[in-house]
Formats: C-alpha cells, sequence, structure tokens
C-alpha cells in the first residue's frame, strides 16, 4: 500500500539578493493514514518552511527547488494552482501557532467556517453551518450555537485554537499539519489541545504532522519524530526509541535540555552555541562547531542520514556507530 | 431585533449618547438630510417649475425687513424665486454630488487599494504612479476644461441636463487617489497577518481574500476618510459653481446660489448670498464634526481621557 504522504529529497531555497538560501536541504519522510509524525528543531531549523512546502504555499522569494511531495499519489507541487486550492484546506488542513491571529477578526465564526465548507463542497449555507456546529461539537466546544454566532475577540485563547481545529476538521482532512499549536497558550491549555488532537486523530483516522519545538508535546502523542536541524533531518525514528535512546549529538543535547530530567534547583543543561545563520552554514555537518564529540571528519564531509543499528531509526552522524 | 439590541449595547453608541457636539451634529444632519430628501414636499415653492415664480418680486428682502414679503420668509433671488425653496432644492443638489461624488471615488479608490496593496510589485508602481500623476493635475483645471469640452461639443443646453453626473465624475476622479493610498496602506498592514495565510490555507482563492478578508479590515480609515470626502466634494462643488463651472442657474446648488447673489451684495441684496453660505457652513461643519467623532471612536489609540 502507498503512503498517504511521501517527501522525497525535498529542497527548499529562497532567492535573495545576495544570492540563495538553501532553507531545507533535501529531507525524506513518510506518512501513513492515520499515523502522527512529530518535527522538532529549534528556530530557524526549517520546521515551518516544511509544513508550507507540503502545501505548496511558500511565500517568495522561497521556492521548491527539487525532491518530490506526493500525496495520495498526486506530485503536489506539479499540481497547477486549482487543483492544489481544492486539497487545501479539503484534503490537507493546516493549523497555526497563534489562534489569537488565525481567525479574521471582523467575521463571526458561523461566516468563516461555513466559507471553508462552501469553498469545498457544494452544499446550501445551511447543511454548511450544520457541519459547522457538528465540528464545534467534536472539539468539545460548550453551547457551540452560541458560539458561532460570536466573533473571534469574544473567546478565549483556548477556546479560539478549539475553534482553529475545528476549521481544520470541517472537510475531513485526511492529514492534519500543525504548526506549532500550542505554543501560544498556557500550559493547561497546552495539554487539553494537545489531548484533542490525539483524541481526533485516532477516532477520525487522521495523519498529523506536528511541528514543535517542545519534545515533551512531540513524546506524548506522536509516533515518529524527525529531528530537524539546519535544514536537515540529523534523527529519525519511532518517537519512543528516540526520546529514550537519542544517539545524535543534538537531539542528546535537546532531550538534557529538557528541565524535567533535573534535580531541582541545579543548572539546566544548554547546547553551547547558537544554531548557524543559514547564510552561513558551516562546511561539513552543520552541527559541528557546537559538537562535544566531533572529530577532523565532521567539518570536511557532510554525513549522511543512514540507517544505524535499530529498524527504522535513522542518524546523520560521523561519529555514532 | 436582535441589531438593534447588539447596536444599542455597542461602545460605538455609548460614546455617541457621552458626546453631546456629536448628538447635535448628527440632529442637525438628519435634518437637513430629512428636508432636502423631502424637498419637493417640504419647500414652500417648486422652484424647478418656471410657472411659480414672478420677475417682479425680485429681490425682496427677508420678510421681517420693511419692505420684505410675508409669502417669501428668507426674501427672493434675482429671478424671483422664494430664497428657502431654492436653497432646500440646491441643498439636494449638494447633497447629490456630494455623496455622489464620494461614492464614485471610494468604488474606484478602493478596488485600487486592494489591488495594489495585495499584489505589489510592478502593479502597484504603477497603479501609485498613477495616483500621484491624478494628483498633480488640480480638479478645477480638469472641471475647466471638461465642462469647456462637453460645451463646446454638446451645447449648454446638454450641460444643464448632464451637470449633476458630470461634477460627480469630475470630483470623484480628482479624490480617488485618497482612497487608493489609505486603502492600499492598510492592506499591506493586514495582508501579511496569519488570518490571511490561514484564508489561503483554508483553499480559498485570492479575490475571496481580497474582498472577503482584507477589504473588511481595511474599512475604518475608510469610513472615517468618507466623512471628510463628503464635506470636500460638497466644498469642491460649491467652488465649482461658484466659478460658474457647475450647476447652471436654473437648477442651483448652494454653490450657484452663492455665486447669483455675489453679483448684488453692493446693491444691498445681501440675503441671496448670505442664506445658502450660511446653510452650506453649517453643512460642513456638522458632517465635519461627526466625522472626528466618528474617528476618535473606531481609533481607540486616538482617546482622550
Amino acid at each position: 500500500m502507498h503512503h498517504l504522504l511521501e517527501v522525497k529529497d525535498l529542497e527548499v531555497k529562497f532567492a535573495l539578493r545576495f544570492g540563495e538560501l538553501t532553507a531545507i536541504d533535501g529531507i525524506s519522510f513518510t506518512l501513513d493514514r492515520g499515523e502522527r509524525l512529530g518535527i522538532v528543531g529549534e528556530s530557524g531549523a526549517g520546521k515551518s518552511v516544511t509544513g508550507f512546502a507540503i502545501i505548496n504555499l511558500i511565500s517568495k522569494p522561497g521556492y521548491i527547488s527539487g525532491g518530490k511531495i506526493l500525496f495520495e499519489d498526486q506530485e503536489l507541487h506539479r499540481l497547477p494552482e486549482e487543483e492544489m486550492r481544492a486539497i487545501r484546506g479539503n484534503r490537507i488542513s493546516m493549523i497555526f501557532q497563534d489562534p489569537m491571529m488565525t481567525l479574521n477578526p471582523v467575521l463571526s465564526i458561523a461566516t468563516q467556517m461555513a466559507e471553508t465548507v462552501l469553498a469545498h463542497q457544494d452544499v446550501s449555507k445551511a447543511d454548511a453551518l450544520d457541519i459547522a456546529l457538528e465540528k464545534l461539537k467534536k472539539v468539545h466546544i460548550p453551547s457551540a450555537e452560541k458560539r458561532l454566532r460570536q466573533y473571534p475577540h469574544e473567546c478565549s485563547g483556548g477556546m479560539r485554537q478549539r475553534i482553529v481545529i475545528a476549521i481544520a476538521l470541517l472537510t475531513n482532512p485526511a492529514l492534519i499539519i500543525a504548526d506549532e499549536p500550542t505554543t501560544a497558550l498556557d500550559v493547561t491549555i497546552q495539554a487539553e489541545i494537545m489531548d484533542l488532537l490525539l483524541e481526533l486523530c485516532e477516532s477520525e483516522k487522521m495523519g498529523l504532522i506536528l511541528i514543535t519545538h517542545d519534545l515533551g508535546v512531540v513524546s506524548q502523542i506522536t509516533e515518529k519524530i524527525a529531528v530537524m536541524y539546519a535544514g536537515k533531518i540529523v534523527e529519525a525514528g519511532s518517537t519512543q526509541t528516540v526520546v529514550q535512546d537519542p544517539r545524535h549529538p543534538y537531539t542528546q543535547g535537546l532531550i538534557k535540555a529538557l528541565p524535567g530530567s533535573l534535580q531541582p534547583g541545579s543548572r539546566l543543561n544548554q547546547i553551547p552555541g547558537m544554531m548557524p545563520n543559514l547564510t552561513e552554514i558551516p562546511p561539513g555537518c552543520a552541527f559541528h562547531p557546537r559538537c562535544k564529540i566531533s572529530d577532523s571528519i565532521c567539518s570536511m564531509e557532510v554525513p549522511a542520514l543512514i540507517s544505524k543499528g535499530q529498524q527504522d531509526r535513522m542518524i546523520a552522524c560521523h561519529m555514532v556507530k | 431585533m436582535n441589531t438593534w439590541q447588539r447596536f444599542k449595547n455597542s461602545y460605538l453608541f455609548y460614546s455617541f449618547k457621552q458626546d453631546s457636539i456629536a448628538i447635535g451634529s448628527f440632529c442637525v444632519l438628519s435634518v437637513l438630510v430629512v428636508i432636502s430628501i423631502l424637498a419637493p414636499v417640504v419647500a414652500p415653492y417648486n422652484t424647478y417649475d418656471t410657472a411659480t415664480f414672478d420677475i417682479l418680486d425680485a429681490e425682496t428682502p427677508p420678510a421681517w425687513m420693511e419692505t420684505g414679503n410675508e409669502k417669501f420668509m428668507l426674501g427672493t433671488d434675482i429671478q424671483g424665486r422664494d430664497l428657502l425653496s431654492t436653497m432646500i432644492f440646491g441643498l439636494r443638489v449638494s447633497l447629490i454630488i456630494g455623496i455622489g461624488a464620494v461614492l464614485f471615488q471610494a468604488l474606484l479608490g478602493i478596488i485600487v487599494g486592494l489591488l495594489s496593496g495585495y499584489f505589489g510589485g510592478k502593479l502597484d508602481a504603477f497603479l501609485m504612479r498613477v495616483a500621484d500623476i491624478q494628483f498633480s493635475i488640480p480638479y478645477l483645471i480638469v472641471a475647466i476644461f471638461t465642462s469647456a469640452i462637453f460645451k463646446l461639443a454638446f451645447g449648454v443646453g446638454r450641460w444643464e441636463e448632464l451637470a449633476v453626473p458630470l461634477l460627480i465624475i469630475i470630483i470623484g476622479m480628482s479624490e480617488w487617489p485618497k482612497y487608493a493610498r489609505t486603502v492600499r496602506a492598510s492592506v499591506l498592514g493586514e495582508k501579511n497577518k496569519e488570518y490571511v495565510e490561514a484564508a489561503r490555507v483554508i483553499g480559498l482563492s485570492r479575490w475571496q481574500i481580497i474582498f472577503k478578508h482584507i477589504l473588511p479590515n481595511t474599512l475604518t480609515p475608510v469610513l472615517v476618510l468618507s466623512t471628510i470626502q463628503v464635506a470636500n466634494a460638497v466644498m469642491s462643488e460649491a467652488a465649482l459653481s461658484f466659478l460658474g463651472l457647475g450647476m447652471p442657474i436654473t437648477k442651483p446648488s448652494l454653490g450657484s446660489l452663492i455665486r447669483s447673489g455675489f453679483e448684488y451684495i453692493f446693491s444691498g441684496s445681501w440675503w441671496i448670498t448670505f442664506f445658502p453660505g450660511v446653510l452650506l457652513v453649517i453643512f460642513i461643519l456638522v458632517v465635519l464634526l461627526l466625522g472626528d467623532w466618528l474617528r476618535d471612536v473606531l481609533n481607540p489609540k486616538l482617546y482622550k481621557g
């Protein structure tokens, strides 16, 4: 059986005045129906660009310069804009970081929800509103009828993110891309939203790509994980094995940096240095200047992402055997 | 009645109730608008009908003066028309031209501003240069040429028939860049907001995004601008008419009335110019005061404690 989504050697470049900048440098991963993948990395690692590349919405001057994106056996980035629009918001939905910003402040929730349904399905306005109501109930919004008539400013942050998720669900998509869906929310609501996403993915058999910098969140709800650094995947595998037994020094650093593994009162761990600017990625392994175990080969050869040891465990590091 | 309830509880209505200047201006404006809409019913005489006035009544002073006549409360003009009725009809003409010109320039300016702001690049540069060029041509010159050419080509009689739509177009054409720039500036701010991105992700077409999502978010400054522009357009029309480029004296606007009386001021018939002038000032003043209030309400950053 084919995968739901197959990304192969995806390469995204930004054409800037002083030259080209590679934001994503040949990443590959697959996702099956109902599977949940977490993409983890620091700011600027290319996580969000990956998400936008999948729905072919990279804003100028960025463009997909190579590779393939296969979704339900269609090559997405070769589709004409018209057909792509029929997939966006219909088969693939996206949830953004800040629910305060993703809803249009001057349109009622009913209008915004109905609009999404009407853009993809040939139904009457009344039917569209019925669908909207049903989805609002699915994301556990109390008194959904009343909410429909309200405007975004009348809802709290958590409520808005639920509404945004409900909008993403409207057309029963096969894949949801959630780009840091809980970063702007406080911790208790984060957990609720994550539980909700997990529950929905399981009940609706949806694929989920969760883009985040929060390893804790990823380990709760995803099955697979891909760690990105400077536009490349440095480690990939099942969430459990990667989180419990990180092999790549960057992943190890990320997990060590979590406060949970420390005695209260002790200093937090951090990875020394900063992620390099994409204009000046060091030669060889991009991580080597910050790496504790780097050797001379690391600054010369780019390590390939290859299987090491366990099944489906991929690591891009010269030093890990 | 849900909308009415919403309106009654809104901040807009609340601040309106608090502001006596706004209430006063609104009352005066509504009275003027209602009177001008109902002109044929309210006015004592129908001044468009030549059978209703007599040249022998010309230049009768207002009723309270010695030589005044009770039939004509504010006196008559040089053709013997009742001045009050003429002013009511004149206000109507001024209002039609003012509002029509604003609608015309708003429509044109909003579309240009949306396209220019959203698409950017060469289209933006082109449209904004067109706007600059339009702005650098004084509307008086446009008006002089247009009316001269029109009168030459079609005769003065046709001008009298088509003066209203032509004035709307002349004034509208000269002012649309204001709307284009205002809307463009708002669009530039709005188009990078996440809800626009979200709308794209939903799979909406760019036209749906421009007109259903971005446009409503740019309307606040447009609304404020419109009040000022109505006052502006009425004044422009008055200025054109005063120069003899506007409404013909058979269908006078406030401006042409002021002009027609201007020549007789020194012979003592001050009222022909004075009353239309006062009415014009009152009208412009209440519109501007309301616009001022609206700007304060719609822009919380300008809140004055």
